[in-house]
């Protein structure tokens, strides 16, 4: 059974302009341990879909529809005071940015401590000291850390503190959202490398949302793409880089720079629509090469290609059922 | 032969006025070559606080240098007259990294268009002006009616960066300097503005100085890189050799930390760095040494100097020391791809050498 499962999540802007469907219908499971990709180019609602989870969409924004089970239960239609306790313990983020959202003037350790002590979990001081250790350890941070201010530390270490804290009550899923978009590529690898290491640790489910395919092909074991607020195609990493379905994914991957000879670049036309004006149809139909009729009236349906792996494309229909 | 601008041994030291003791070397003894007469596209690659900024600016004239000089057609850019000085801002254009902060939000996008054209009194009607815009904009894929008369609120970020790219081609400049001119498009939309590079240079003769922090990118637009760590030259060269065969560790590093779009290629593999505090204090050699899987103890003695490992590259590292070295003033001897003259063909004999470099022309 599914660890994590979201079903139809809709979450809308209000505007003065109607709303604005910042994520238009996403569903998707995810299996205790496993590691999901949700990529994304900016505005595609990633991020808004990965605070969704956690019910931490601020006003205007609200959470029109869906229902998300995190271990049977649904916590859309949890108390606030059941949701709070659930926060951190059972599923945690790292958000985008994290390391500039540590406190300033306070020591890691009590950083760390915090989360712990509002969850209840109450020990001595000695207990604790060993447990921060422990805490620091796995994220490949020295003791002396836990005395240090932030300002101490480099990015790529603050970003393991907002690790330690992520796993600090050892949840069943973590949402790493965008965690390296700051970091050089050497410091952003061994961000990587521990994530993955401490998700192995305390079999953690990972939600890794970004933007960067090299990462996701690193990182991920399945991949979720998402545009314009919906999700266009999901499958195990390797079948979605060999054989994308869909044309959005096909053209992603063709995009992708490597230093394995030098390609001609292929583009997408067009731009991204505008969430307040989305097209009818397919979302991808104005920018797609391989646009039908059927592509701008009506929806395309999820189509299997294999075990796990689907994408939203008529193209992929037997010839006979596209008209 | 002629050189369009070059850098020789240019160094930026921030700081250590009289309120601060602490000095910082943001770059130092730097050195590249643009020929004239080959547009060619140089990769500039760095982490943060590698200086390729520092060395952009330092380039275009808007900072000073500490030591060395930056040569526009063989005048130091601190004593150009008047008319030359008009002459390099025409020549040498930038595009920078942020295409929402370059926008005037109250001004269509036109206005950033009109503007050079004005100041170089570049045509002599409206008409000749809307149609110079005009060419500009096609060159880089965009049609004028979809981007002109809008303001910048309601372009995205790539076309965006793609009118910066017209607004340089405007005025048929000979070398464009870009600071991670895609670093802030979405994946979708890069390979466009990076094709419009590659265009600018093949189409249109313009060399490009291409700076960014992606080694994967300036690997595909790049016949020449250089590779810089703390502010000094790592490893510079033809990009075939130095990205297809690494001779610094640095290099090596950065290679393989870069998260290749291929889930069969995942990173692991030998242990490329290592962590030694204890002789980063105190270190008056090579600045990676306390990273360097090789160090040595000479390493922590005196920074290497560029060997000349190859027709067309250098490396700073001892490990490299079967090869003649290149002073640091003569580096940017490796970045002209024409048949060199006799004065600047690599100096067998160590340092010494200092004075046989490229004279730019005379």
């Amino acid at each position: 059974m599914a660890l994590l499962e979201v079903s139809d999540l809709r979450v809308h802007y209000a505007t003065s302009r109607g709303p604005v469907r910042a994520v238009d219908g996403v569903s998707f499971a995810l299996d205790p341990g496993e590691r999901l990709g949700l990529m994304g180019e900016s505005g595609s609602g990633k991020s808004t879909a990965a605070l969704a989870l956690m019910r931490l969409i601020r006003p205007p924004g609200h959470i029109d529809s869906g229902r998300v089970y995190l271990d049977g239960k649904d916590l859309m239609t949890l108390s606030e005071q059941r949701l709070r306790e659930a926060r951190l313990a059972q599923i945690a983020l790292i958000s985008q940015g994290a390391m500039n959202s540590l406190h300033p003037v306070m020591r890691i350790g009590d950083q760390v401590h915090d989360g712990v002590r509002h969850h209840g979990v109450r020990m001595s001081r000695s207990e604790w000291q060993h447990r921060l250790n422990g805490l620091l350890a796995r994220v490949g941070l020295r003791p002396e850390v836990a005395s240090a201010y932030p300002h101490h530390l480099s990015g790529g270490m603050k970003q393991r503190v907002c690790i330690a804290i992520a796993i600090s009550l050892e949840p069943k899923v973590i949402i790493a959202d965008e965690p390296t978009s700051a970091l050089d590529v050497v410091v952003q690898r061994t961000v990587m490398e521990t994530l993955r290491r401490v998700q192995e640790d305390i079999d953690a489910a990972v939600i890794l949302i970004g933007h960067d395919m090299g990462l996701m092909a690193q990182f991920a074991d399945r991949v979720a793409v998402m545009y314009a607020g919906r999700l266009l195609e999901e499958g195990p990493v390797r079948d979605l880089f060999q054989r994308p379905g869909h044309p959005y994914t096909q053209l992603l991957v063709a995009s992708l720079p490597t230093l394995s000879g030098k390609a001609q670049f292929r583009g997408a036309p067009g731009f991204p629509p505008s969430l307040l004006d989305l097209p009818p149809g397919c979302v991808f139909h104005p920018r797609c090469p391989h646009v039908m009729d059927i592509c701008r009236r009506e929806l395309p349906p999820a189509v299997p290609i294999s075990e796990r792996h689907w994408a939203a494309c008529f193209l992929l229909r037997a010839p006979e059922v596209r008209q | 032969m002629s050189t369009l601008l070059e850098a020789r041994a240019i160094t930026k030291v921030f700081g250590g006025g009289i309120m601060s003791r602490r000095q910082v070397v943001a770059l130092e003894d730097f050195s590249l070559i643009v020929d004239d007469e080959e547009p060619t596209i140089t990769g500039v690659v760095g982490e943060s606080g590698s200086g390729k900024t520092t060395m952009a600016r330092l380039l275009l004239g808007l900072e000073p240098v500490t030591r060395g000089a930056v040569l526009f057609r063989g005048r130091d850019l601190g004593s150009l007259s008047r008319t030359e000085r008009m002459e390099f801002r025409r020549q040498v254009q930038m595009i920078f990294q942020d295409p929402f902060e370059v926008y005037n939000s109250f001004y269509k996008v036109d206005h950033a268009l009109e503007v050079p054209i004005a100041k170089f009194h570049l045509a002599g009607s409206r008409e000749e002006a809307r149609d110079r815009i005009e060419r500009a904009l096609k060159a880089v894929g965009l049609q004028s009616d979809e981007t002109l008369g809008r303001y910048p609120h309601q372009l995205s970020g790539g076309q965006r960066q793609r009118i910066m790219v017209a607004r340089a081609l405007l005025l048929e400049p000979k070398l464009i300097v870009a600071d991670e001119p895609v670093s802030m498009i979405d994946a979708s939309l890069r390979a466009t503005v990076l094709d419009d590079l590659r265009r600018l240079n093949e189409q249109f003769g313009i060399s490009l100085i291409y700076i960014t922090h992606d080694l994967t990118t300036a690997y595909q637009v790049s016949h020449n890189i250089v590779v810089l760590y703390q502010g000094s030259v790592a490893e510079a060269g033809d990009v075939e050799m130095v990205v297809g065969d690494p001779q610094h560790s640095y290099t090596r590093l950065l290679i393989s930390s870069i998260p290749l779009p291929d889930p069969d290629q995942r990173w692991g593999g030998e242990l490329l760095e290592v962590s030694r505090p204890e002789v980063a204090a105190g270190n008056r050699g090579c600045k990676f040494a306390p990273r360097c899987p090789h160090m040595m103890p000479v390493c922590l003695e005196k920074p290497p100097p560029l060997y000349l490992s190859g027709d067309h590259r250098v490396a700073a590292c001892y490990l490299q020391d079967q090869w003649p070295t290149i002073t640091r003033e003569d580096m940017g001897s490796i970045f002209i791809r024409r048949p060199l003259s006799s004065s600047a063909a690599a100096p067998k004999s160590a340092d010494q050498s200092t004075t046989s470099g490229l004279s730019p022309t005379q």
